[in-house]
């Protein structure tokens, strides 16, 4: 339902268009969703540090780029994407975050075929003898 | 209440945060500038092996099916000269509630918390552990914090992580993901203050004892399927638990003479807090980013004294790279007919070459498999590795490049476990404990603690050390 923000899986319909760096895109369709609903299940997000902030020891390609965070919980009041919210998690903890998405989909899957492994047990067999036939090689 | 919240004010209070949320007093166990009395702190934090036994049965954890791999075996001595080919069993650790030998782990840190009346229990991994210890939370009414590195600066996560975060969910677990870096770590603290759960650290003397029945179950289970105790064993080689837990269990089923040879994917080169690096890789642990730090300094993770101390304990060590393990993850279900998750399929790959080498009347023992599903699944992993820029084709396996070039080999005779040099790591490990000890003379008490820690002798600690200084 609306705007699900995917988490950057395989098969993007798009083809293969991402969010840029900036998180200000992951609420891409802010406003085209209706309200969501005080105790919808959802996932907000929040940066932790910012560029400039992160740890000493971190590469040069990780400094330039917050540490953020996505949480899920239930929405406390009615919001719509992109909103600053609070949720009550699980635990009935409360934590704070912008509104990212609702009821999002787990967008992992078992991918496609490979085809770089589809004759590997046809090639195992073969060596082994074929099933069906061969002697037990094991003893 | 809150103290300030910044990430250096939250670091500085760390030993605090941590003494709390372990409590364990490591400075009772120091006995010298870098020694510490590690059997000592052991046997008085950890728990007996029969304490752990029944901890265990408890929750459902252990005793899982000790597998021979038959067509393996066969197919390895097809490809092996006469004579050789050992015989291949797998433990089969997948079987464990939640699905990987991690179960073992937790079941001790979890009981341990309820015992001591916490109410809740965090962990921070992205691996299998934290569906562990949502799992063993859930069946001991305790809740649970876990805190992932998931996602890469553009939002994207590996599938495999993206699937242990769904497992952890689904145990009633309140689930942080957060981006890559190791400032993890910060927000884990913050947490543990914020709460006062428990730390279901990796590296506590009962979650590394937890381990320690596998080892165990190893040694007795193959005696009796074979007549005979394991001539190697091949472990997983991440943090250290795997390989310490599974060393000092095997001792304690009398199996004296097993080689325990630790195995991990080679990901050299790639950098492990990097965020360009982060989903160029296809596995999240079992690998060398963890397998050689850890081997050459283990007092590196969220403990002071960590209770994972591999280098104590391994015989060998070796590296697989990531096509081989797909390979065999295939093999495996095709020729066995069991699908399991391909990280827990980093020594299965070791073992096919190194059964070629030993002896057929021989016995090589996989120490464990892990579950698999969407996500964890090589089709899932390789489909993904395709989107970020991966070559992924078949040939010599010496082609794989960790980040670029992911090579399923043509032909089971290609599969290698390169050998690490354990001496050159006794070496790294004496250099880093230099460096910590950082000026302060070594006592005699250091010296032969170095030795134990390195598995190795008095002379060579001190022959090495004369080496690095007058290297100066």
């Amino acid at each position: 339902m609306g705007v699900n923000r995917e988490m950057g899986m395989m098969n993007d319909e798009r083809g293969g268009q991402r969010a840029n760096a900036q998180s200000e895109s992951w609420y891409a369709g802010v406003g085209d969703h209706g309200p969501a609903r005080t105790g919808d299940y959802v996932e907000i997000h929040s940066v932790i540090l910012s560029p400039g902030e992160r740890a000493p020891q971190v590469p040069e390609d990780t400094q330039k780029v917050p540490l953020e965070l996505r949480v899920k919980g239930f929405l406390d009041r009615d919001a719509c994407l992109g909103d600053e919210v609070t949720i009550t998690t699980v635990l009935g903890r409360k934590v704070a975050g912008r509104l990212l998405a609702v009821n999002p989909a787990y967008p992992h899957n078992f991918g496609k075929p490979v085809p770089e492994l589809l004759h590997v047990g046809e090639e195992l067999w073969r060596l082994l003898g074929a099933r069906g036939g061969g002697g037990d090689e094991t003893s | 209440m809150i103290a300030g919240t910044s990430y250096a004010e939250v670091m500085s209070r760390r030993q605090d945060i941590m003494k709390s949320a372990v409590g364990i007093d490591y400075e009772k166990f120091r006995t010298g500038a870098i020694a510490f009395d590690y059997e000592a702190m052991m046997d008085e934090v950890g728990y007996t092996l029969e304490e752990i036994h029944a901890i265990q049965e408890e929750t459902n954890v252990g005793r899982t099916p000790l597998v021979e791999l038959r067509n393996i075996t066969g197919l390895v001595r097809r490809i092996s000269d006469p004579g050789k080919g050992a015989r291949i069993f797998a433990k089969d650790e997948s079987a464990n509630p939640s699905g990987s030998f991690k179960d073992r782990r937790a079941s001790v840190s979890v009981c341990y918390a309820k015992a001591k009346g916490y109410p809740g229990v965090i962990a921070a991994t992205s691996g299998n552990y934290g569906a562990a210890v949502a799992s063993q939370a859930a069946k001991r009414g305790l809740q649970c914090i876990i805190v992932q590195e998931t996602y890469d600066s553009r939002g994207l996560g590996q599938p495999e992580i993206i699937e242990k975060g769904r497992a952890c969910e689904a145990y009633g677990a309140e689930v942080h993901q957060l981006t890559v870096g190791p400032e993890l770590f910060y927000v884990f603290l913050r947490l543990l203050e914020e709460t006062g759960f428990f730390n279901a650290s990796l590296y506590t003397p009962f979650s590394v004892a937890g381990i320690e029945t596998l080892g165990y179950e190893v040694g007795a289970e193959t005696l009796r399927a074979t007549g005979r105790y394991p001539d190697a064993v091949i472990v997983t080689h991440a943090g250290g638990g795997n390989v310490t837990g599974t060393a000092r269990g095997l001792r304690k089923a009398g199996s004296r003479h097993a080689e325990v040879i630790a195995a991990s994917v080679d990901l050299s080169g790639l950098h492990m807090a990097s965020d360009t690096d982060f989903n160029r890789k296809s596995f999240t642990t079992g690998h060398t980013g963890f397998g050689i730090p850890f081997a050459t300094w283990p007092d590196r993770a969220d403990v002071p004294r960590n209770a994972a101390r591999p280098l104590r304990y391994m015989d060998r060590y070796v590296t697989v790279t990531q096509g081989e393990v797909f390979y065999v993850t295939e093999m495996l279900a095709k020729l066995e007919g069991m699908e399991r998750g391909p990280a827990g399929n980093t020594s299965l790959a070791a073992a096919i070459a190194i059964a070629r080498e030993m002896e057929r009347g021989q016995v090589v023992v996989v120490q464990e498999t892990e579950y698999t599903g969407a996500g964890k699944h090589p089709y899932a992993q390789l489909s993904f590795a395709r989107e970020m820029g991966i070559e992924v084709r078949r040939g010599d396996p010496g082609d794989n490049v960790p980040g670029k070039r992911i090579v399923i080999p043509e032909h089971p005779s290609q599969i290698r476990a390169r050998e690490l040099s354990l001496p050159d790591i006794r070496k790294s490990y004496i250099r880093n404990a230099l460096a910590h000890a950082a000026g302060q003379t070594l006592s005699e008490e250091d010296i032969r603690f170095l030795a134990k820690d390195t598995n190795s002798s008095v002379g060579f600690v001190e022959a090495t050390i004369h080496e690095l200084t007058r290297a100066i």
